[in-house]
């Protein structure tokens, strides 16, 4: 069980890098784009084939990086350019990401098992530091039986997570960044304010897809191969966890919001794992459970404040129905 | 300053609905000239303002600014050298950023924007001091959403933000119509001190006769694709309501008979 949380802790952080990336085209630019299911293997695909052939893990994470980018600046092109619409442009570039995934692979699948890593390139570093007996040492004193083999996953994610959310809060404040959110917001207006929309457009979308790649690129490294479907159904993660995060944690301002995201996928993690372990579920329940989530997320906000409303409307009533008898005494 | 030359379009052109929005107009205007545009619904006066905007392109006839032909010049480079307030107050601004950072963006017009921050303390204080001249209490109110303003505070924002950085040119078209008369009346004062401050080349589309006879130093009155009247100086000062409606009356009766002696 501890075991079980610990992972989806860790899955949780790497899938936010992904989750951000979503909620920069859905949220900041309005912008509801499917490419992600494609870049996200994309990420993954380049990343591998880069170590397999020899690169360095940090560099390959980059080239993901890179592709996530270039893909996204497609979908942008064939929005504002081609005049397609939004999830036409997406749909379209996720199909053909599908075929340009097989070929960068050459194969459906590759293991990266006996591969250097970000994550292994650093275990010799990483013991040295002994932050691993010392994190599990307190989780034994907490009564824990079984131990995470490594914290060093977790925390690189941790880092590159907070970084990113830092790097896009900031981002978000400049000059650049109030035009591309104006871009979402109201577009003629910013376009009036002499702002180039399509640019804006084009450019959140790069940077969108790139960190979706990012995240793909991490996934494959932590799970030690990627496939050419493991992206199916990625949007519909990412809108969960951001939808999740904003309904819990609000959206107040930028860094707030960012915030919620990353919270969000984490919590999206541990919900999914906990929902696996009951019973009659497998994991090919998994897609479900996420529609079915996005759905709660989206639904409970409204439902609550409706009665919050109606109970707010009844006691108002009834104060004045009192009010009105202590009158006719 | 601005410079209208034989401005033509036709929309739908060949088809049943087609339309000349706009027949062979010519306008030029002086630095510091304020023209008020009046006439009826489907005059074509929006269409001009697109037109001069760039978010419309003319079939013929050329846009020039300060001399430069910008006719073909997309509507977000040429946006560097005017500013619009929109008749609807939801259009001018963005409602989920602030104050400050819808000021920020529109501070940033007729700059190149970059991965500077976009409210800094300097610009804070500009802004504030800005905000201070429209008298509603915005300065204190800095971090708010936009959207949490009433439809009179955005339309006075959006006017701040179309006028702050002094453009060349400044349109508006009909932003006062929305809003209750006494924000209107607000809105209306604004204008005439703001394009009075800056000196501001001033196009204003309205509805309002008394408001197009108190601002602005000329009038044009538009019909049917065409200007029929431009007044000017001290004929305009002398102008009254009556005096317009009877001119109008008298053109368009010239024109009717005209159109008959053609049709036979
Ligand atoms: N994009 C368009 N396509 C087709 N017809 C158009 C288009 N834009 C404007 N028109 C037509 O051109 C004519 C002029 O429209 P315009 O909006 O310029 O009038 P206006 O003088 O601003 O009127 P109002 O006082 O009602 O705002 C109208 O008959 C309108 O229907
Ligand atoms: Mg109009």
């Amino acid at each position: 069980m501890l075991i079980a949380i610990f992972s989806a802790i860790e899955s949780g952080f790497i899938y936010a890098l992904m989750a951000l990336g979503v909620y920069l085209s859905f949220r900041i630019l309005d912008f509801p784009d499917l490419t992600v299911d494609g870049s996200f293997v994309t990420g993954g695909a380049v990343a591998a084939i880069s170590i397999v052939n020899g690169v360095p893990p940090v560099l390959a994470t980059f080239y993901a990086l890179i592709a996530g980018f270039i893909a996204g600046i497609i979908t942008g092109v064939l929005n504002t350019k081609g005049k397609i619409n939004p999830l036409l442009s997406g749909i379209l570039m996720m199909i053909a990401l599908y075929s340009i995934n097989l070929r960068i692979m050459g194969k459906p699948n590759i293991a990266l098992l006996n591969e250097s890593t970000v994550f292994n390139q650093i275990e010799g570093f990483w013991a040295k530091l002994g932050i691993d007996e010392f994190l599990n040492s307190i989780l034994t004193a907490l009564g824990a039986d079984r131990l995470p083999g490594t914290w060093a996953v977790l925390i690189i994610m941790i880092l590159v997570t907070i970084v990113v959310k830092f790097v896009i809060d900031y981002f978000l404040k400049t000059e650049v960044g109030l035009a591309l959110r104006a871009t979402g917001d109201n577009e003629k207006m910013i376009r009036s304010l002499s702002a180039n929309t399509d640019n804006m457009k084009i450019i959140g979308l790069g940077i969108s897809n790139g960190l979706v790649a990012l995240s793909g690129a991490f996934v494959a490294q932590n799970d030690g191969f990627t496939d050419v479907s493991v992206g199916i159904g990625m949007i519909v993660i990412g809108l969960a966890s951001v939808i999740i995060g904003e309904a819990i944690f609000g959206t107040k301002t930028i860094a707030r919001a960012t915030l919620a995201v990353i919270a969000g996928a984490v919590l999206y993690r541990i919900v999914l794992t906990l929902a696996l372990r009951v019973k009659f579920l497998d994991t090919g329940d998994a897609k479900l459970i996420t529609a079915s989530l996005v759905i709660i997320a989206l639904v409970a906000p409204k439902i609550i404040e409706r009665q919050k409303e109606a109970s707010r409307k009844r006691k108002k009533r009834a104060m004045l129905a009192e009010g009105g008898g202590a009158d006719n005494a | 300053m601005l410079d209208v030359q034989n401005l033509s379009i036709t929309f739908n052109e060949g088809t049943l609905d087609e339309k000349k929005a706009l027949q062979h107009i010519n306008l030029h205007m002086k630095k510091g000239d304020f023209v008020t545009v009046i006439g009826s619904n489907g005059a074509g006066k929006s269409t001009l303002m697109n037109m001069i905007s760039g978010s419309l392109k003319p079939d013929i006839g050329h846009v020039k600014i300060n001399e430069k032909d910008v006719t073909m010049l997309p509507e977000y480079k040429r946006s560097q050298y005017i500013g619009r307030v929109f008749q609807d107050p939801m259009a001018g601004t963005a409602p989920t950023m602030t104050i400050e950072e819808n000021l920020a963006m529109a501070y940033a017009r007729n700059k190149k924007r970059g991965l500077r921050i976009g409210v800094n303390k300097k610009r804070k204080q500009m802004f504030r001091e800005n905000l201070e001249r429209i008298n509603l209490g915005l300065e204190n109110r800095l971090n708010a959403k936009v959207g949490l303003l009433s439809g009179g505070e955005r339309q006075a924002l959006s006017l701040l933000m179309a006028t702050f950085t002094e453009p060349n040119i400044l349109l508006l078209d009909e932003h006062t119509a929305a809003l209750d008369p006494a924000r209107a009346e607000l809105i209306t004062k604004l204008t005439g001190e703001v394009v009075e401050q800056f000196g501001l080349t001033t196009l204003m589309v309205t509805h309002n006769m008394q408001q197009a006879l108190d601002l602005g130093n000329r009038l044009i009155m538009m019909d049917k694709g065409q200007i029929i009247l431009e007044v000017s100086g001290e004929e305009k000062k002398a102008l009254t309501i009556e005096k317009l409606l009877h001119e109008f009356q008298r053109i368009r009766g010239k024109q009717m008979e005209s159109d008959r002696a053609v049709l036979g």
